[in-house]
């Protein structure tokens, strides 16, 4: 294993170096430093690092730091990422000292502004905590004073008046004095106010700030606006837009939009990300469980992976270590020898060498013994430190050392961390990639196998799951990139594998759940072409897995060149599927655009948070204005991979629908009715003649897919005024809806024209863009589709029984979910349609928007199977930008 | 600054100043209704002497200055919070000399001033709304950004944020702070938004009286050692129903209530400086109450 020696600058000033693994993610690495800092209440702190752009950005604990710093610099600051709003409801006195020090350093620097009166207030405390009783014996305290920096405009009767009043303090301990200082600190308004530099819309400049409460707008000194975080609905960006959609007030009876342009797209998202943190951390009772409730998500997946606040809290309140002595050092805003005497010096040149010249408190923590351990090794030691430190572990270190025992304690905090761990030792190749997916796979169909099913849905689900197993298996081997379809298909089918909703949905939860402790590989993705392969692969081919090998790579692929990554991110979609936290690791950095919803709505509780490429240089040539279109008809259990099931199942689905309940079901209630039939009502013809041809393209881990498992995919491309293709409407609703081509020929038809194309601008909400107007579209169609359904749904029309359809809006988002119960000969059917338009102009990964809103359509609905998605898409091929 | 709102409302000192002759003929005013000269200096006498012996505040007067026929709305030519004293630069020009005599009264109280020198800048002080814990900032005609700005700048512990003041002459036209946490706001249209605009704007929480006339709603709170809360507002007389709101029985179990009589038609207001934690206060056209506000010297 390769070491890195990493260089955290501490907020007393002192460097702390230690050595990382070169794959080593954030956690690790922030997790050392907390130890060495002997920190408990380390979730309002974080490390930070400059990137290339000599911007300051948080380091990402769930992610490799390589792959964050993309330098060879490894140095890093420890700074505190969430200000606690009252600092007094921290537990430990050391939390606060280091939140002292962070503020003294940001009162100091001028980020956090106050008057002349408080800065005094505020220097005498730090003095008071830093050396103590004032000694009226003392030489010259004003020489003293002046050498340490308390204000960026400090001067002789400022240092004069916070003598006179540290004089005043005498008597208060220094942990009082921290209290005060923070008491006193908390109530500037400036206090945790993280600002960017934006334009509104009308290219004014302004610094929009992130705190605990929300988003301020703040035009130079004057706070402009506010929006708190109950006031919005979704947080998004796009390229370097960001945007905010406001709850309608009382009176009001739309929601509203506001854009902000940022400096560039790096900016608005780490604007974005920093919010979505905030939100999570100082509004949720727990982080938010990354897919659970998403359907269909586009871009970056990233959430706040750590603790929240109240968790934060609530574990606080555990702690029950005697209070940890640590020496105060008076930061590094000042250069005392170490008696405490004044060096004469001037107070910047005090300062650097101060820095230079500090002494770490080494004699808490040597940590420089860890040097030559493995990560792994470390970690243990770690646990192990941890665990004699901390007599209010409950358990031991499980197996995959720990970093920290206390962070298990959260029963709700995110898996990532135990993750992580785990993945360290990973190799993250591809070949590794596909071993473990292989492993999960192994897991997965013998727990399948295991899962005891009434009479022929036995074989049923054998078959299915074997299915599932091969289409996995498909994904992990797909290594022809230029078919993104192929992945997608694959994808499909894996998401099809069908559960009577018997005791077998249970059992397939329960399997997914203990095997995840196996699916510990992430892969990062750093770029997205795929979505571009899309749009211009000139059809190659509905992807049918039937075994057939993939169509030939069009020239366009051909000229792509990030063929791992794609692959990586098949497998990606696919590692993610079983596995929930994972979506959380496993984040994807190349979109371009992303969103966020800090209230999920009720009914149709999708958290979207697309985020942007960070390659913006070289996928931002194409601007893209995309519509996918996601329709997944669920229909029962395991109707999708064979009609065998089918008697058992109808007898359960008998069942459950006697207790089913109404049409006024939403989602949720959805969720847990198991057994539903699903139908389609509207769905005409049915390309049950399809053959179904999906097959994993290669078979190198010697799988096939059954027929029972494939699904036909079928995409064209389709100009905005939805021509009608090979006419199949294949949506409920009375908007226009997209043709479906349903063909085992090239099934993307591309229709190229050049429109004008208002609805791009329209969709830029109050941003006034300088886009052209003209823009030329492309659109595609891709449906996939299982064959077996139109077999066994749609011959007979049923009598309808409820209909309800609930839609969902959001910026770049909309939803409309269809439900449908019809009654057919005595069997009732459910059919969960759901339509998803996504706006955005970034490049839209359509396999993996696919994959994972079939994945989380699953999720959703486990007694359900995915028959049919038709994606459809709408590409502007004007460049720009 | 510990102890914020502890100290909300409490006052030493006031500032007044004389009513000018030129008053009744040349002051600004958005009505055109008579002026009765003699009556408002009466009632201005009063007024002090309700704030020297009811209240029993310091009260340091300023002559009259015939060439400036407002100065009596002492309200507008400063601002102070704290130990700081910004002296304003009034929205109308004929005003601008108003702040010299109040820099220097401000001053003599020990007060770290602060002046408005940016040429581009007006504010008023009656555009100036502190709440105890932030500032408001009424964008009117007599105040512009730059002013909120440079307000922002002398009090940078506190946030600033900026209402629109579309309807009326100042933001403290229809609302004041009527004790910690209390916003005393008018009924009408224009100052309800207004109110929801702040509402949206601040991090804290205030509870409203909304009184049906927007110039009753100008009132001022002080919490005086001596005498507890205290609320200076219209009369019955003058705002019968706003009265009603006001007094004691209904909001203000243990607040004094003062009612000061109008000064005629016209109204006018004064306002002084202020100090210690807060504000001065000052009315506007047409409000009722005269404010006060005392300063003590430094910390």
């Amino acid at each position: 294993m390769k070491l890195v020696v990493c260089h955290v600058t501490l907020l007393d000033g002192t460097d702390f170096t230690c050595e990382v693994e070169k794959r080593a993610k954030g956690q690790y690495l922030f997790f050392k430093v907390c130890e060495h800092l002997n920190l408990l209440e380390k979730d309002y702190f974080g490390l930070t690092y400059q990137d290339n752009h000599d911007q300051k950005c948080w380091l990402d604990p769930t992610k490799e730091i390589k792959r964050q710093i993309r330098s060879n610099n490894w140095q890093f600051a420890f700074n505190v990422k969430f200000y606690p709003p009252d600092p007094s409801l921290l537990t430990e006195d050391i939390t606060r000292y280091l939140l002292c020090l962070q503020l003294r350093e940001d009162v100091a620097s001028g980020r956090l502004p106050c008057s002349f009166v408080t800065h005094a207030l505020l220097g005498s405390y730090t003095l008071q905590a830093e050396i103590g009783d004032y000694e009226p014996d003392q030489p010259r305290p004003l020489d003293f004073i002046s050498q340490l920096t308390f204000a960026p405009n400090q001067n002789k009767e400022m240092e004069e008046k916070i003598l006179e009043l540290y004089k005043s303090h005498r008597g208060m301990t220094p942990a009082q004095a921290d209290t005060q200082f923070l008491e006193n600190a908390k109530k500037l308004s400036m206090y945790g106010v993280d600002l960017h530099h934006a334009k509104d819309s009308e290219g004014v400049d302004i610094m929009l700030g992130v705190c605990a409460n929300g988003l301020l707008v703040y035009k130079d000194r004057l706070r402009i606006n506010r929006f708190a975080w109950p006031k919005i609905l979704k947080i998004s960006y796009k390229r370097n837009n960001f945007y905010i959609k406001i709850r309608p007030g009382e009176t009001e009876q739309f929601e509203s939009t506001v854009g902000f342009k940022l400096q560039n797209h790096r900016a608005a998202k780490r604007l974005w990300k920093v919010c979505v943190e905030n939100h999570s951390f100082f509004r949720l009772n727990a982080p938010e469980p990354p897919t659970k409730a998403r359907f269909l998500t586009l871009g970056s997946k990233f959430r706040y992976s750590g603790r929240t606040q109240a968790q934060t809290r609530m574990a606080s309140s555990l702690i029950d270590r005697p209070a940890p002595s640590f020496e105060r050092t008076s930061s590094k805003r000042t250069s005392r020898s170490l008696d405490g005497a004044p060096m004469i010096s001037i107070t910047e040149a005090g300062r650097e060498s101060a820095e230079n010249g500090r002494e770490p408190h080494l004699e808490l923590h040597s940590d420089s013994k860890d040097h030559d351990k493995t990560q792994e090794e470390v970690l243990k030691h770690q646990a192990s430190i941890s665990q004699l430190k901390r007599s209010f572990m409950e358990a031991p270190p499980p197996s995959p050392p720990q970093p920290n025992q206390w962070e298990k304690r959260l029963t709700s905090s995110p898996a990532t961390i135990r993750l992580q761990q785990q993945q360290v030792s990973l190799a993250e190749e591809i070949a590794s990639v596909l071993f473990s997916r292989q492993t999960d796979i192994g897991l997965y169909s013998t727990a399948k196998a295991a899962c005891i099913f009434p009479e022929p849905p036995l074989d049923a689900v054998k078959t299915t799951s074997s299915a599932a197993t091969t289409s996995s298996a498909a994904v992990c081997s797909f290594s022809a990139p230029q078919r993104p379809l192929a992945t997608l298909s694959t994808a499909l089918s894996a998401t099809e594998v069908s559960v009577p909703q018997t005791e077998a949905a249970t059992a397939d939860n329960t399997t997914s759940d203990t095997k995840e402790p196996a699916k510990t590989t992430e892969v990062e993705i750093e770029e997205t072409v795929v979505v571009q392969e899309i749009s211009r692969a000139p059809k190659p081919g509905l992807v049918t897995v039937a075994a057939s090998p993939p169509a030939a790579p069009s020239a366009e692929q051909e000229m792509r060149e990030q063929e791992v990554k794609v692959q990586e991110e098949a497998v990606v979609v696919e590692e993610a599927k079983p596995r929930k936290e994972e979506s959380i690791s496993s984040e994807s950095e190349s979109e371009e655009e992303a969103e966020y919803h800090p209230y999920l709505p009720v009914s149709i509780s999708h958290t979207q948070i697309p985020e942007e490429k960070e390659e913006e240089e070289e996928q931002e040539k194409q601007e893209e204005d995309k519509t996918a279109e996601l329709q997944v008809l669920a229909s029962d259990a395991s109707s999708l991979p064979a009609e065998v099931i089918q008697p058992a199942e109808e007898t359960s689905r008998e069942e459950e629908e006697s207790r089913k309940e109404d049409d006024t079901e939403t989602e949720e209630t959805e969720k847990t009715t198991n057994a539903e039939e699903e139908k389609e009502v509207e769905r005409e013809t049915e390309e049950s003649t399809d053959d179904p041809m999906v097959t994993p393209d290669e078979a190198p881990n010697g799988l096939t897919l059954p027929e029972e498992g494939v699904t036909v995919i079928d995409a064209h491309a389709e100009e905005e005024e939805e021509p009608k293709m090979n006419g199949e409407p294949s949506l409920i609703e009375a908007e226009p809806l997209p043709q479906v081509i349903c063909c085992s020929e090239p099934p993307v038809v591309k229709t190229e024209m050049v429109t004008i194309s208002d609805t791009f601008a329209a969709q830029k909400t109050e941003i006034a863009t300088k886009e052209v107007p003209i823009v030329h579209t492309e659109t595609k169609t891709i449906t996939y589709e299982a064959a077996q359904l139109d077999g066994n749904g749609d011959g007979e029309p049923g009598v309808l029984m409820t209909a309800q359809t609930i839609t969902s809006e959001s910026l770049c988002t909309t939803t409309t979910t269809h439900i449908t119960k019809t009654l057919k000969g005595g069997l009732s059917e459910t059919r969960i349609e759901k339509r998803i338009v996504i706006t955005g102009d970034c490049d839209i990964d359509h396999d993996q928007a696919l994959a994972q809103a079939i994945k989380e359509a699953k999720e959703q609905h486990p007694d359900m199977s995915v028959t049919r998605v038709v994606v459809h898409k709408e590409t502007e091929l004007a460049e720009e930008d | 600054m510990a102890g914020l709102m502890a100290g909300y409302g409490h006052y030493t000192h006031a500032v007044v100043r004389g009513i000018p002759a030129s008053l009744a003929k040349e002051a600004l005013r958005s009505s055109q209704t008579e002026v009765d000269l003699a009556k408002a200096v009466k009632e201005h006498e009063a007024y002090v002497e309700v704030l020297r012996t009811r209240l029993g505040l310091e009260v340091v007067e300023l002559p009259a200055d015939e060439s400036l026929p407002d100065c009596v709305f002492v309200e507008d030519a400063a601002v102070v919070c704290g130990d700081t004293a910004l002296i304003t630069r009034p929205g109308a020009e004929s005003r601008r000399g108003e702040t010299e005599a109040m820099k220097g009264a401000l001053k003599d109280l020990n007060l770290n001033i602060v002046e408005m020198t940016d040429e581009n800048a007006t504010l008023d002080g009656g555009d100036v709304l502190f709440t105890g814990r932030e500032f408001f900032v009424g964008l009117s005609k007599r105040t512009n950004q730059r002013g909120a700005e440079i307000l922002a700048d002398a009090f940078k512990d506190y946030a600033v944020s900026t209402v629109p003041v579309l309807d009326g002459l100042h933001l403290k036209s229809f609302c004041s702070m009527g004790g910690p946490g209390l916003i005393v706001i008018g009924s009408s249209e224009p100052a309800q938004k207004a109110l929801k605009i702040m509402q949206q704007m601040s991090d804290h929480r205030y509870d409203k009286l909304t009184v049906p006339d927007d110039l009753a709603a100008n009132c001022i709170y002080m919490n005086l050692p001596s005498k507890g809360h205290v609320l200076l507002h219209c009369t019955a007389e003058e705002f019968p129903e706003s009265a009603k709101v006001l007094s004691p029985p209904s909001t203000f179990s243990n607040f004094v209530s003062l009612t000061i009589k109008h000064i005629h038609p016209q109204s006018w207001q004064e306002g002084p400086p202020s100090e210690q934690p807060n504000w001065f206060s000052g009315l506007d056209l047409k409000s009722t109450c005269l404010c006060c506000c005392s300063s003590c010297p430094g910390l």
